[in-house]
């Protein structure tokens, strides 16, 4: 075991108890007990337990906890704190504005998949911030939803990008 | 103050955060006897439905299940509106066996259709004896009494009031249904037939929401099944020639269960679990003894059948021979997945003389009769708590993991919670069930259609789940007989035919996979046939599709929800395929009629066929639902976006693949889904008629839109296809002839 092995999530330190090789989700829901990231297929092809690992989204059923050493790891629970960071306002909001924007676009049905949904769609909107429709299709490809809840993921994106450039 | 039920306990252990469930602290804090007897509680009862605290606030007591559906807000919108309460003044608690009512399993789209009224009744109830006791305490008569916000005031002297909280807070009613409470009228509405926004996507977006997959209790461990990739014939099971326990023995605490045939392993690590699962070496026999996805619908047509005619109306024979415009042909629908996006879980605590379990179900008085038998337990002895899981569809393996939970908590002798893992679920699926339909119809020279025959071949529903039958304790859950029949919505039904004859001929399932109904079940089978001929006797005839249609029909909903599509799709009137081009890259369109149950769906299509790759691109799918009178159109729309969605991807993607020994389609690559880059635009007609008794609408649309998409394919080919999923390949040989 790892006694020494530590990793930051959400701003805050974790001492891992895992084997270094167990995948980060396993860290993360078993150990820290977040519930954002979350089992759907455990081959990285649903995005169900997608996290930012340094502001790039990555699938943690895949990556070995070991590999995010040093790194920053930010889950959905972290999202208003790291949007907060990434534009450096004095506080971080209740929400990030795409979680807000799922709300007033009403995008979610079951939601199991919104996790992977608001975590793609924040690493898109943070690295273009004024997306084209084709450019949130294609960012968003690799999310699978069964409730067909697309449409208005799409327009919820859209949404978050108005509040963000303070054109809402 | 009326919280959900369960108890959140955070314990800190070696700097990690653990959440802790309890399973036993269940009672409200208002009704303590609640939650401590086996339910399901007298529904003759108002406090079977419905509690008022002394805090001027209601929870209502519900019985069926958020799936996602947005039903958590469009009753608990009927039980205000009722009680002239805020929506935030009434909650719900979690259903559980031991404290909600059984109000039958959350499928066929009832939630609203035949759970709303029970709801309107109670909260009827429940006002009429609160103005009761109002009118004793402001010596006022009932007539002259007002409610708002659950404040009860004499008319006219505002300052003679009395709360709901004051007249009865937290006390029982102890009062039966009197049958005569008077509901509101339709006209005074508020809250019903608003689109009020949903109650749970706050905590959803924000990961606060606890889905059934997040549930932990103290002691429990993770577990997994072992079972062979991908399930053979239904019935067949799946024997274990050899096990070999020490192939696990490397991975620290992780040991085998076993009963019979059924295999496990349980750690108290989750990765544990997973790896031991993977790890176990098992050798299974091989039955080959499908019929693969080559020879499937061969072997539907030429075995035996039970054949029930569904529908017969006048001389169809006699028509048909009249015509003048006569189509007949037949089409194939593959077995199709439920395919959650999380896999299903379940959480069991069984002990020596009585087991609780959580779990995902549609039906948790149902499922606990299942697991009563299976543990052999008293049924009072079980109780069953629903988490919401990913969105099921039908009956995906909610009841297979429940019953896999517990037999692996029975034998492990602790808690134990279960995750299927994605080639379980997919593998091991109920699909829905593979379909051929035959039609032959006729039409005259006024565009009339006067006959039509339907004969559709598909199986039952699998009846026992795969753990069951494993175990060697197969506990039915309904009746072997139990199918789906012939829809005639969905099947012409919807039309004035004078000659008409629907039979449906049952397949004996034993030597194909394991089925169950599917989100609209067969429904898109039957309307991929039925549609067609309605489309094509429409072209034979010159006639717009649209306008064929509406000179067949006579029923004015039927018409309204077909012109309301109509409408929004801005349809203007020509033949089908009258558009036909060269080109590379071409486009149709195409209207469907019908529906599940009750309700009344229509649907346009337009999409894009690439003539060189065979690839179809829906471009905007338009569906309409009358449901009559729709409680949250908000949650309807949501409903019907989804249910295009759906579709669109059963229609171009979705095919379960299978050989002569298991099934194939394992993953998401194995089973593709329509994905963002493909998914069409959406326009969804809500039909509201507030005068109308509600009817289902989470899947009412469907069959309509796969009719729709075939008859795009038509227009914008000439060429009409005769199996689904449209993939290129077939697409291709269509075009080729």
């Amino acid at each position: 075991m790892s006694a020494d092995l530590k990793i930051k999530v959400n701003e805050r330190e974790w001492k891992v108890a895992s084997a270094p090789d167990t995948p980060l989700l396993y860290v993360l829901a078993g150990e820290i007990g977040l519930q954002g990231p979350r089992f759907g297929c455990g081959l990285a092809q649903c995005g169900s337990c997608s996290v930012l690992v340094n502001g790039v989204e990555t699938r943690s059923c895949v990556t070995p906890v070991s590999a995010v050493r040093g790194k920053q790891v930010t889950t959905l629970e972290g999202l208003p704190k790291w949007y907060a960071s990434q534009n450096k306002l004095a506080k971080a909001p209740d929400l990030h504005p795409l979680q807000q924007a799922m709300i007033d676009e009403q995008a979610v049905q079951c939601g199991y998949c919104v996790n992977g949904m608001i975590i793609k769609g924040s690493e898109l909107l943070s690295k273009t911030p004024q997306p084209t429709e084709p450019q949130i299709r294609s960012a968003m490809n690799g999310h699978l939803c069964r409730c067909g809840t697309y449409p208005r993921v799409i327009r919820a994106i859209q949404k978050a990008s108005r509040t963000m450039a303070g054109i809402a | 103050m009326k919280m959900p039920v369960l108890r959140r306990e955070f314990l800190k252990t070696g700097g990690a955060l653990i959440i802790g469930f309890s399973l036993r602290d269940v009672g409200s804090a208002q009704s303590p006897a609640r939650g401590t007897k086996a339910g399901p509680p007298d529904a003759k009862q108002i406090d079977t439905w419905l509690a008022i605290h002394a805090d001027n606030t209601a929870t209502v007591y519900l019985g069926f299940v958020e799936l996602g559906q947005g039903n958590s807000t469009a009753l608990p919108q009927i039980a205000a509106e009722e009680l002239d309460l805020a929506m935030n003044q009434v909650s719900t608690v979690r259903i559980d066996t031991n404290v909600t009512p059984n109000q039958g399993g959350t499928y066929s789209s009832a939630s609203i259709a035949r759970g709303g009224p029970q709801v309107r009744t109670a909260a009827a109830e429940a006002r009429a004896a609160l103005l009761e006791i109002a009118s004793k305490k402001l010596k006022a008569p009932v007539e002259r009494l007002t409610v708002q916000k659950g404040i009860v005031s004499v008319m006219g002297s505002p300052e003679r009031h009395v709360s709901y909280g004051e007249l009865v807070g937290d006390k029982p009613f102890n009062l039966a249904f009197t049958g005569k409470a008077p509901v509101k009228e339709t006209a005074n509405y508020e809250l019903v037939g608003v689109s009020i926004p949903r109650r749970d996507t706050p905590d959803k977006v924000t990961g606060k929401y606890v889905y059934m997959q997040h549930a932990r209790v103290e002691g429990m461990l993770h577990g997994r099944v072992v079972r062979p990739r991908g399930q053979g014939a239904y019935g067949a099971g799946a024997k274990v020639l050899a096990l070999d326990e020490d192939s696990i023995r490397n991975i620290g605490g992780a040991r085998v269960v076993r009963k019979g045939d059924f295999l496990g392993v349980v750690a108290e690590h989750e990765w544990d679990a997973i790896r031991a699962a993977q790890q176990l070496k098992v050798t299974w026999d091989s039955n080959p003894t499908l019929p693969g996805n080559d020879g499937l619908y061969d072997k539907m047509r030429a075995g035996e059948t039970q054949d029930k005619v569904v529908l017969q109306k006048g001389d169809v024979a006699a028509g048909l021979e009249k015509g003048p415009h006569v189509v007949s042909f037949h089409c194939r629908a593959p077995y199709q997945a439920h395919a959650p996006f999380g896999p299903n879980c379940a959480l069991a605590d069984v002990k020596a003389d009585s087991a609780v379990v959580m779990s995902s179900t549609q039906d948790v008085y149902g499922t606990r009769n299942t697991l009563a038998r299976l543990l052999g337990l008293a049924v009072d002895k079980v109780r069953v708590q629903y988490y919401e899981g990913s969105g099921t569809y039908g009956h995906s393996c909610y009841d297979d993991v429940a019953q896999a939970s517990a037999v692996m908590s029975q034998l492990a002798g602790k808690p134990v919670r279960l995750q299927f893992m994605r080639w379980d679920e997919l593998g091991w699926d109920n699909f829905g069930p593979a379909h051929v339909g035959e039609v032959r119809a006729a039409a005259d020279a006024n565009g009339k259609i006067i006959a039509y025959e339907y004969e559709g071949w598909h199986h039952n529903w699998s009846n026992v789940e795969t753990t069951s039958q494993l175990t060697g304790v197969p506990a039915a859950e309904w009746p072997t007989a139990a199918a789906q029949q012939v829809n005639p919505l969905a099947c012409g039904g919807m039309y004035n035919i004078p000659n008409i004859r629907l039979v449906n001929h049952k397949v004996n399932g034993l030597e194909y996979l394991k089925a169950a109904w599917l989100r609209s079940p067969l429904d898109l089978s039957f309307s991929f046939t039925s549609e067609q001929a309605i489309d094509q006797l429409a072209y034979l005839a010159g006639v717009d599709p649209h306008e064929f249609r509406q000179r067949n029909i006579l029923d004015a909903r039927w018409q309204g929800v077909l012109d309301a599509v109509a409408q929004a799709a801005k349809w203007t009137p020509r033949r089908a395929a009258s558009n036909l081009s060269d080109a590379k890259v071409v486009t149709g369109r195409g209207i469907g009629l019908g529906t599940h149950l009750q309700s009344w769906g229509a649907a346009v299509a337009e999409i894009e066929v690439n003539k060189e790759t065979g690839k179809i691109r829906a471009k905007h799918m338009y569906g309409a639902i009358d449901a009559g009178l729709v409680v949250n159109p908000g949650n309807v729309e949501s409903q019907i976006m989804g249910q295009m969605v759906q579709t669109v991807s059963r229609m171009l993607l979705e095919e379960v693949k299978f050989s002569k020994s298991a099934v194939t389609s394992l993953d998401w690559a194995s089973y593709p889904i329509l994905r963002f880059e493909e998914c069409p635009e959406i326009t969804p007609v809500v039909v509201q008629r507030l005068d109308q008794k509600s009817s289902g609408a989470g899947e009412e649309a469907m069959a309509a839109a796969a009719g729709a998409m075939a008859n795009a394919f038509f227009d914008a080919t000439g060429v009409r296809m005769r199996e689904f999923p449209m993939t290129p390949e077939r697409v291709l040989a269509a075009l080729r002839g």
